[in-house]
């Protein structure tokens, strides 16, 4: 039995004549810490809605764990493991984190489409929210409304949002974009603390923070594959050196 | 505080409820001689409470709700004239198909832009006021007049002032508020709220928010369609006033002026839209709706929260 758990093959995306995917054959295995870098445009934010089914690829198929799951609608993705955090955050504004994460993991449970039983009356929702929220720091803050809490607090709220979830694959789309330098390494811990079965693929703008992460790297230039490696050989690459000094080296 | 108890502690009546439901209640009692204004009051308020289900709860908005009223009323008054008069048993049916045209026509909403839903729904209230007009058994302009309606539970007449109407409407209205409140209380209800502040990621949590707007529709289609078979069934007639335009703009206005998104807004808000409607067109029959219209445009100005604290109207914020 193959150990890969995602899959694409051909993928590609145009928009008009433009292919902000093109082509892509990618190969994600069980329990990967993966990072899919590239510079600005490159198409990591496109490939990650292709997986996630926000897009539908002009061509090309997406797998998982054997199945094609090109045409599945997103809920049933997620239902399947695949969940992904957003580069800008994507959160319900009215509700209050403990709210968000109670309906989330209600949902996890199979719980969540009922009707006539009220939001956290089993025990395990409020078992589950506490832990995550005290994982996130975001205990003191639980019943603020999330459109009035501060970016830091959202942004971790973003990621709990998407642990709270199960997911047996993340995408993790420039998760501590904007978090300040302190707390970025806090929240690659909670991700590193993931059980290792849990595949994680790691969308990232900024090649440091990368290869701290990740054990092998694909890079995205132009929407198409340009290299992939381990750390050292991706960071040793004088071509991917080039691609990003190319286009001023940010981040 | 733990979650468990945050989320009990959201979840229970707050202190205020319970005087609301009293004052309701007691309405019957201390006002014998205006059960016929507040009959179409709760009936209102029933009606502003299913808009508010879709509006404030899961964002759809609809020009439309009528249809769903209408509905209600034109099967609550065939079902007397043509099967029985018993009336618990006409607003079984009149909810069946309300909800019904609910089921149908959820499709048309689940998908599309706040634009297109508005069209939409607007489309469907002008489809089915013409079909009103136009066929035989639904009286056409004349609507359906002196359908004779039993007593209620076999013993209760309905009388000229009101009084058992007034009774009817008022335990549907209640009974209509404890399950909204216990539906939007259950993890459906929040899924709804999570839809309407981002439904990008309610689909990226796992939820099927097209199922979940459907079913929020049929619901309020269901409840809509009480109140309009209340209206006939309290009255003794449907028109095709019951699907006009302007009943679906009217309850689009209660539950604007009662606050959406909270349940009580409808109830308030009819409480609110009628009273003005009473004193300004005794007052001023021809243009009362002048007046309203500078009310609503002076409510959305200044805000509801400050509109009810005159004490901060001259205050710096």
């Amino acid at each position: 039995m193959s150990n890969i758990v995602l899959e694409t093959k051909n993928l590609v995306k145009r928009f008009g004549g433009f292919a902000a995917t093109n082509d892509v054959s990618l190969k994600v295995e069980k329990g990967a810490r993966q990072a899919l870098i590239g510079p600005n445009g490159a198409g990591k934010t496109t490939l990650i809605n292709l997986l996630t089914g926000v897009l539908e690829p002009s061509s090309g198929t997406v797998i998982l764990n054997g199945e094609d799951i090109t045409r599945l609608p997103s809920h049933q993705r997620v239902h399947r493991g695949i969940v992904r955090t957003f580069q800008i955050n994507q959160l319900f504004n009215e509700m209050t984190p403990l709210q968000s994460l109670a309906l989330v993991v209600s949902n996890q449970l199979g719980i969540g489409a009922r009707l006539w039983q009220a939001l956290g009356r089993d025990p395990r929702v409020g078992e589950r929210c506490d832990a995550l929220l005290k994982q996130f720091h975001l205990d003191d803050v639980q019943d603020q409304k999330v459109g009035l809490l501060a970016y830091g607090k959202r942004r971790q709220l973003e990621i709990a949002t998407a642990l709270a979830c199960a997911p047996k694959v993340l995408l993790l789309d420039e998760p501590v974009a904007g978090v300040p330098e302190g707390e970025r390494q806090e929240v690659f811990d909670i991700v590193n603390a993931l059980p290792a079965e849990v595949t994680v693929l790691l969308i990232e703008h900024d090649m440091d923070l990368v290869f701290n992460f990740a054990k092998t790297v694909s890079v995205l230039v132009n929407g198409a594959l340009f290299a992939e490696g381990d750390v050292k050989g991706i960071s040793s690459d004088p071509r991917v050196k080039a691609v990003y000094l190319g286009e001023g080296h940010h981040g | 505080m733990n979650s468990a108890a945050s989320l009990a502690a959201g979840r229970r009546w707050r202190v205020w409820e319970f005087p609301l439901l009293a004052v309701l209640l007691a309405s019957w009692f201390v006002l014998p001689g205006q059960a016929l204004l507040l009959n179409e009051i709760a009936i209102l308020a029933l009606f502003a409470l299913s808009l508010d289900l879709i509006l404030g709860y899961a964002g759809i908005i609809s020009l439309g709700h009528a249809a769903f009223f209408g509905t209600g009323a034109y099967t609550a008054a065939l079902f007397a004239k043509h099967v029985m008069p018993d009336p618990l048993v006409g607003m079984v049916v009149a909810i069946a198909a309300a909800a019904l045209l609910g089921a149908i026509s959820s499709v048309l909403v689940m998908r599309g832009s706040d634009l297109a839903r508005l069209m939409i729904t607007l489309g469907v209230a002008a489809i089915l006021f013409e079909l009103a007009n136009k066929l035989d058994f639904t009286g056409g302009a004349d609507g359906l007049q002196g359908v004779t309606i039993g007593p209620l539970l076999g013993r209760f007449e309905f009388d000229l002032y009101g009084r058992t109407g007034y009774a009817y409407s008022l335990v549907l209205l209640i009974i209509g508020i404890l399950i909204a409140r216990r539906l939007m209380a259950s993890p459906f209800g929040w899924s709804l709220q999570a839809i309407r502040d981002n439904r990008l990621r309610a689909a990226a949590i796992g939820l099927n928010v097209d199922v979940r707007l459907g079913v929020v529709y049929i619901i309020a289609a269901a409840m809509a369609g009480a109140a309009g078979a209340l209206l006939a069934q309290t009255t003794g007639f449907a028109s095709l006033d019951g699907l006009d335009f302007h009943r679906s703009a009217d309850v689009m206005l209660v539950v604007v002026i009662g606050g959406a998104g909270w349940l009580w807004g409808g109830v308030l808000g009819a409480l609110a839209f009628k009273l003005i409607q009473t004193v300004l067109s005794t007052w001023t029959p021809q243009y009362w709706t002048f007046w309203l219209g500078l009310f609503l445009v002076v409510l959305v100005m200044v805000g509801r929260e400050k509109f009810l604290r005159p004490w901060t109207w001259w205050k710096r914020s």
